[in-house]
């Protein structure tokens, strides 16, 4: 009997927009499988539908990044560990109290509320790509740009201050060093302490989400001051992000794909199950962790507690029991239920708000440049590696 | 039908009035909560599509019996 190596995970993906072709192997062991870390330990790899919606929702697997047992994808992520990170990182029930500190903020009233907004936005953008262009780099004259402006005013933070929130949070995510890290969160936390401190002296507070934050939940001792830099630090960075990745990845994936491309062009009535569709097929954030705290049985097999777990979304979201020919980007398939913003009690708080710069952005970039194309061979544009929050590094394009 | 939300477990995510706006919306603190008057689901078919949707399984559908 031969035993075949465990899959090492995370690996960079072959095409930005299909899963890792090292991954082929754990699409044939679902619902989960072992795999091996950077730094040789193993874990739980889950890779079936419905068993990532029951575990994504169980309370015996926690998202404490403190705990020792917590699985890292690489050493800048171990390097960091100590560090509690807000919502993403904590257990209810001190999860809960935060969440429902922001959830005002973030519901789908609210989203609905801001696309003329977005919109604007949206259409500013475009304008100084004409003025200046063609050529143009999509990724810093739209991708990032649209959604760091939309969170900015979301939230109340200065959007002047974009250059240096927006690195900070690049060395967040992506290192390259545990140092640099490191350093990164210090420097957010500096930041968004003194603009919290700044609010606090307001007499008149503005109606951002941070405001509500330091004018009611600070105000009433509800939480402490390094509480709520904690949260403003994964609002800003989770805020602007990810939604840029979506933006310039599903782009790409969009020019990659004429057809399908034509066709949302000729029904722009297809744009929210495109919206869900490219999340399903991007799957950007491809790695949720979690550790156990108790043994869980799944599939006639037990994961132990203390045993890392990890959610591969890309391949969670091509189970082929689900969304039949996986792997074809559909507009006319169901795409919803797919686990791109995670589920259970993590699930995406900016979901709603990501939808709706999802479709104005992409609609508008199409429908504003017709004839918009990339402008250097699609195998050489530099995308994100596999440790982190997959789009493209830079997206050169022309009209 | 009746339907029923357990407003200690719902986190506001809001995929219930994106799956079903005919019959599910937030509140002003987020929580999902049913529209006036559609308190029966009304008859619409996404009801137990935005039951499915629901990541913390806040909701609850039921036919009523007699």
């Amino acid at each position: 009997m031969t035993e075949t190596e465990p899959v090492a995970f995370p690996r960079s993906r072959t095409c930005p927009y299909h899963p890792p072709t090292a991954y082929d192997p754990l699409r044939t062991a679902r619902p989960l499988t072992r795999i091996t870390l950077f730094d040789g330990r193993p874990a739980w790899l889950v890779s079936g539908h419905a068993a990532a919606r029951a575990l994504l929702a169980d309370p015996r697997l926690s998202s404490d990044r403190t705990r020792p047992d917590f699985p890292a994808p690489t050493e800048r992520f171990a390097g960091v560990r100590n560090r509690k990170t807000a919502l993403l990182g904590v257990d209810d029930p001190e999860h809960r109290t935060q969440r429902r500190m922001v959830i005002p903020g973030f519901t789908l009233k609210r989203a609905t509320e801001l696309r003329p907004r977005i919109e604007q936005v949206v259409d500013e953008r475009i304008d100084a790509m004409i003025a200046q262009g063609p050529p143009a780099e999509l990724v810093s004259a739209f991708a990032l740009p649209v959604p760091s402006t939309v969170i900015c005013a979301l939230l109340g933070v200065p959007y002047a201050d974009h250059d240096f929130f927006e690195g900070q949070s690049r060395r967040l995510l992506r290192g390259p060093t545990a140092a640099d890290t490191m350093d990164a969160r210090d420097q957010l936390e500096v930041y968004l302490g003194e603009l919290i401190d700044h609010k606090q002296k307001q007499h008149e507070p503005g109606d951002g989400v941070l405001d509500e934050l330091v004018h009611q939940q600070l105000r009433d001792g509800a939480i402490d001051r390094q509480e709520a830099i904690a949260l403003a630090i994964i609002l800003l960075v989770a805020g602007h992000e990810t939604t840029a990745n979506m933006i310039s990845l599903g782009t790409f994936t969009l020019l990659q794909h004429p057809e399908q491309l034509a066709e949302l062009r000729d029904d722009p009535a297809l744009l929210p199950t495109a919206v869900e569709e490219l999340m399903r097929m991007l799957s950007i954030a491809d790695g949720l962790l979690r550790s156990a705290t108790e043994d869980i049985e799944v599939a006639g097999t037990t994961i132990r507690a203390g045993d890392g777990v990890v959610f591969a979304t890309s391949v969670i979201n091509r189970d082929e029991t689900v969304y039949a020919d996986p792997d074809t980007l559909d507009w006319h398939r169901s795409a919803r239920h797919h686990v791109a913003f995670g589920f259970g009690i993590h699930q995406c708080l900016g979901q709603n708000l990501a939808r709706a710069e999802l479709e104005i952005a992409l609609h508008t970039l199409f429908d504003r440049l017709p004839t918009l194309r990339l402008a250097a061979p699609a195998d050489e544009i530099p995308f994100k590696p596999g440790d982190t929050i997959q789009g493209m590094l830079e997206l050169p394009v022309t009209w | 039908m009746h339907i029923d939300i357990d407003k200690d477990v719902c986190i506001g995510a809001g995929q219930c009035a994106l799956a079903a706006p005919g019959v599910f919306t937030q509140d002003d603190d987020g929580y999902s909560t049913l529209r006036p008057g559609r308190e029966d689901g009304g008859g619409d078919h996404m009801v137990r599509e935005a039951a499915r949707a629901c990541p913390v399984s806040a909701i609850t559908v039921s036919e009523t019996v007699g």
